[in-house]
């Protein structure tokens, strides 16, 4: 389903852009001397990305269910699980082994400190180690994706320890929900 | 003034400079002759360009253009200038506008060159810089960048915009809007396409982009996340970072998308590929030591070389176009910086007094670097001459600008 839409998406996306007028030709090759030289400008076209809606899935919504919670939380340059998020993962692992059907996608995130790409590969360390628990559990790899968010999508805008350690985080997320 | 120039778009960037060069060198660039208000805006830019460089000292020159008559080099040489411009704007039969200037040696009285353009009112900006790199290349020796163009991204809330502007923010424009964040544009090698992360699906997924039409299209999308591209030097191939056989790992693929093909393996995270400019290796980001520190590896695979040994967060590595140093950004007891490596010798320079630098990028003749950086809380760009002395800011009222990269030169 999701993948389709996600097609479903960029197509809408690639026709939009499809739409838009030629743009003028670039300007022309080298500075002789004493010719004249045409000044262009190369012209930018705007383009806005597309935006997924959410939809509900309310029995995992339940406040009174371990499955309402989604989050694992990482130490400083980290990406072992510990031990106090072991019956949350267990948890889900259940969820997904008698819901075959259901798929989640597993978000890694990181604090802000130091660069963006490599930030972003410790955020897929994070949500990789959730996925492999979930497997060890039983859930099948056909039904988890491990993506990263990297330093991007911080829940808490703020800059310090506090901030950051939420910031270092995985997050698992049902079809529907992303 | 600057009405004439003024860019269509509402977040413009400001430049300052903070810093100079040891020996500037003292020209006077006259005023125009033509309509005033055209000429001054061309002026002005011009003006811009040779101060922010910080290789040259503007001499002041009065309000009078100079007619075509013979040079009072004496006066000028009185003044302090070394180096004389004058010029004249002309306006056209079809309403377009014909630039003349001329370049003097004060010194040695001689004209040193010169060179007719011809602009559309919105191209004025575009001619200032022309003159700009001419006086630039002939006095300095080497070429200029002031029609280059840099692309970064600006965050306002909720919103991310990928944008194109001249080398010194000006004439930016949008090429890329978004709710969700887009990171590490790099330009293709003839400056007509940008690959980048857009995360508007919910995921980093690689996408090439052509600026003058806005079509688009996948590079990589496969499960996991795809990240972290860059252009091989002949615009064919990107190196890419992708996490569909687990951990971060990298990849070459066509730019169309096909083709994927392995280029390293570790456990580790590898990420953060570079060409070098000859093409035949790849400078990367890995944790395989123990700590984030750079690698070399060469195209073809093989055998993995550390470049980096000094301090335990060594990352973002950017070669000179020259193929000689290495930029990158190093984590110390202060925070991160932007350091320089000679390759040859291994010796390193710090180049930034500030804390959270970020995503270095040389300008094509390797005279500058832009990077990230904050300034009291707010992203900004910044950009430092690879000797360290030149400094200057851009930066955008209310909004953050991250992810520099400097283009190519201007065809």
């Amino acid at each position: 389903m999701r993948s389709l839409f996600l097609v479903a998406v960029l197509s809408l996306i690639l026709a939009a852009c499809s739409s838009q007028p030629a743009a003028p030709e670039q300007p022309g090759a080298g500075v002789t001397e004493g010719a004249k030289i045409k000044v262009e400008t190369p012209q930018v076209a705007p383009v806005t990305a597309g935006n997924q809606d959410l939809t509900g899935l309310a029995a995992l919504r339940d406040p009174k269910s371990i499955l309402s919670k989604r989050s694992i939380f990482f130490d400083f340059d980290q990406y072992v699980i510990k031990d106090e998020f072991r019956p949350l993962v267990e948890a889900h692992a259940r969820f997904l082994v008698a819901n075959a059907k259901m798929k989640m996608l597993i978000q890694g995130n990181a604090d802000e400190r130091g660069s963006r790409e490599y930030n972003l590969a410790l955020g897929q360390k994070r949500a990789d180690a959730v996925k492999k628990s979930l497997m060890l559990l039983g859930a099948k790899e056909a039904q988890l994706e491990s993506v990263s968010l990297g330093e991007e999508k911080p829940r808490n805008p703020g800059h310090d320890e506090a901030a950051w350690a939420e910031n270092r985080r995985g997050d698992m997320l049902y079809s529907g929900e992303y | 003034m600057l009405l004439a120039v003024a860019s269509p778009a509402n977040a413009q960037l400001a430049m300052e400079i903070t810093g100079a060069g040891a020996n500037r060198l003292p020209i006077a660039i006259a005023e125009f002759g033509g309509e005033r208000i055209i000429s001054h805006a061309l002026v002005s830019v011009l003006r811009a360009d040779l101060e922010h460089c910080g290789l040259f000292r503007l001499i002041d020159s009065g309000e009078a253009p100079l007619g075509e008559g013979s040079i009072a080099y004496a006066d000028w040489k009185n003044r302090g200038a070394d180096a004389l411009v004058a010029g004249n704007v002309a306006t056209t039969a079809e309403g377009r506008y014909e630039t003349r200037f001329r370049l003097f040696d004060v010194q040695k009285q001689s004209l040193l060159g010169g060179q007719p353009y011809l602009a559309g009112s919105a191209q004025l900006r575009g001619t200032a810089h022309r003159i700009a790199d001419f006086i630039y290349e002939k006095l300095l020796g080497e070429p200029g960048i002031f029609s280059t163009r840099i692309a970064y991204v600006v965050k306002s809330t909720g919103r991310y915009e990928l944008q194109i502007a001249d080398a010194d923010g000006g004439n930016a424009q949008t090429a890329l809007a978004s709710r969700e964040p887009i990171i590490s544009p790099t330009w293709s090698p003839d400056g007509t396409r940008l690959a980048y992360v857009s995360f508007e699906a919910k995921k980093p997924i690689v996408y090439v982009h052509s600026l003058a039409s806005g079509s688009r299209h996948v590079a990589a999308n496969f499960k996991g996340s795809n990240s972290a591209p860059a252009w091989s030097p002949d615009g064919k191939r990107l190196a890419v970072v992708l996490s569909k056989e687990g951990g971060s790992q990298l990849f070459l693929v066509n730019a169309d998308g096909s083709g994927i093909t392995r280029l390293a393996s570790s456990s580790a995270i590898d990420t953060e590929p570079r060409f070098s400019p000859d093409g035949s290796s790849i400078y990367f980001t890995s944790d395989r030591g123990g700590s984030p520190q750079i690698y070399r590896i060469a195209v073809s695979g093989g055998e993995v070389s550390r470049v980096t040994f000094e301090g335990s967060y060594n990352v973002s590595p950017r070669l000179s176009p020259d193929g000689r140093s290495m930029a990158f950004v190093t984590g110390n007891s202060r925070g991160f910086q932007l350091a320089l490596m000679d390759l040859a010798s291994k010796q390193t320079q710090i180049l930034t007094d500030s804390v959270k630098d970020e995503s270095p990028s040389f300008s094509p003749n390797g005279r500058m670097i832009i990077y990230a950086t904050e300034v009291g809380g707010r992203g900004v760009l910044a950009a430092v001459s690879s000797d360290g002395r030149v400094k200057q800011k851009l930066s955008v009222q209310a909004a953050d600008v991250r992810e520099p990269a400097w283009g190519p030169f201007a065809k």
